[in-house]
């Protein structure tokens, strides 16, 4: 075949360049409304799934997790002081655009738990009793996995130590090994579990082997059999989420505030 | 010239782009740990070559060839982002767990493949029946090594129980091999053995 002059090929390969990039970009712009509620929606359902609100394999209609999501409030939390901040505009909140901006986020020193960056405000998840104290919060966790990062959300009681439950809405753990951090089986032994010892110390952990029932050996999770960095990547991100470069000034101050004694 | 039936049904099992041809193995490997990510990757691939073998095809006499490839590329990513986005929006869940591996279509070589030996070649409707019959050969092998995967993994079908599993109290103890990405290595290789014995004519003559 004769080969075709140079005006033809760039006038050709223009053509189709114009063409796909007006498909492509078309199928962006009017999908993006569904995807942005899809996400919002699995943002909200995981936030549940970890409150022990909702099933992690329980089906339910974009109505009842909205039904379900507006026990809680959602609050923006100054990280360095440990303060809410009610006039933070938390609509349009994106963690990941937040962490890329030096003047939204900081650096942390080295941790296990490989954190790098943290947010200046964070969002958390708060539900409240009748007499509008704190009964359930629930707090974005993330760190290394075996092969990616991993996004998750943790639930506290009132008295702000115990666990009510921790579910993983991103990984990219191993099938049947890592990957079952997200099974109801594993997921079902963290209810109850102490973060903190009696002296405020933060000793939760997850374990090689089996630990004891909630009773009587409060601090340690059984690890996941296969999966000992998962295991491990679990702890170190709890250690740094509790702590104080994470919710744990946060933390305190909610103890704090509630003030009566009560152990919850 | 080709029947268009044969251009069809080839690919299933007399020229199967997995077991023949080995193209695609790596996402073969990736997305089937389970039967619902191996259904939906295997229509996404089968939507994207139906679709770049017929653009392709119909573009063939126009197509300069000095550029063809990267003509060829273009079309392919654009079907491959195209799908990516409606998973997105449509199939929120199952995207999530297929990752990287729906945008990673774009450098399956079976795509590719078919474009530059197929389509360039011949007319659109042949060129679409190829796609199609490409695209169900390699959902084919998917589909069944998620399914024994899925079975013997996580004794699960579809993510309904099958097997009852020792950690629940049942006698059944997941066998972690098959989860694991050379446990698709062997079953991608059983199949060859197996669809090799069926029809002799595939096996290679040994190299001197």
């Amino acid at each position: 075949m004769q080969p075709r002059s140079n005006l033809y090929v760039l006038r050709f390969t223009a053509v189709v360049c114009v063409v796909c990039a007006v498909l492509v970009s078309a199928s962006a712009v009017l999908l993006r409304e569904r995807q942005l509620v899809n996400v919002e929606l699995d943002r909200k359902r995981n936030v549940l799934v970890a409150a022990g609100a909702l099933g992690s394999d329980e089906t339910v209609s974009q109505e009842e997790i909205e039904r379900r999501f507006a026990s809680f409030d959602v609050v923006a939390v100054d990280l360095r002081t440990g303060e809410e901040d009610g006039s933070f505009d938390i609509s349009g909140y994106d963690a990941r655009r937040v962490l890329a901006d030096p003047d939204t986020s900081r650096a942390v020193p080295r941790n296990a738990a490989q954190v790098q960056r943290v947010p200046s405000r964070a969002l958390v998840y708060k539900r409240l009793d009748r007499d509008g104290r704190t009964d359930l919060l629930v707090l974005p966790v993330s760190g290394q996995g075996l092969w990616a990062a991993m996004y998750g959300f943790l639930a506290l009681g009132p008295d702000m130590k115990t666990i009510r439950g921790l579910t993983y809405y991103e990984h990219g753990e191993t099938p049947g090994l890592g990957a079952e951090v997200n099974s109801p089986r594993w997921q079902a032994l963290w209810p109850g579990r102490q973060a903190f010892d009696e002296q405020g110390s933060l000793v939760i952990e997850v374990i090689r082997g089996r630990a004891g029932p909630v009773a009587g050996d409060p601090h340690r999770v059984d690890g996941l059999a296969g999966a000992t960095i998962t295991s491990t990547a679990v702890t170190s991100m709890l250690q740094f989420w509790l702590g104080d470069d994470g919710f744990g000034r946060y933390l305190e101050r909610l103890t704090t505030i509630r003030g009566d004694g009560s152990d919850g | 010239m080709a029947e268009p039936r044969d251009v069809l049904l080839d690919p299933l099992f007399t020229n199967n782009p997995i077991a023949l041809q080995v193209l695609g193995v790596c996402s073969a490997l990736a997305v089937t740990t389970k039967v619902e990510t191996s259904v939906v990757m295997a229509l996404a691939v089968v939507f994207v070559m139906s679709f770049s073998n017929l653009f392709v095809s119909v573009l063939r006499t126009l197509i300069p060839t000095n550029v063809r490839i990267i003509v060829q590329l273009t079309i392919i990513a654009s079907l491959v982002i195209i799908v990516d986005q409606f998973l997105k929006a449509f199939m929120f869940d199952v995207s999530k767990q297929l990752s990287v591996f729906v945008g990673l279509i774009i450098t399956n070589c079976i795509v590719m493949g078919r474009a530059e030996a197929f389509a360039m070649q011949n007319t659109p409707a042949l060129s679409l029946a190829d796609g199609i019959g490409n695209g169900v050969g390699y959902g084919l092998i998917l589909v069944a090594v998620g399914t024994v995967r899925e079975i013997v993994g996580a004794g699960r079908f579809y993510d309904w129980p099958i097997l009852a599993l020792a950690a629940d109290g049942g006698w059944y103890t997941p066998n972690g091999l098959l989860v694991l990405a050379p446990g698709a290595f062997f079953l991608i290789g059983l199949m060859i053995w197996a669809l090799r014995t069926w029809k002799p004519e595939q096996v290679e003559e040994p190299e001197s």
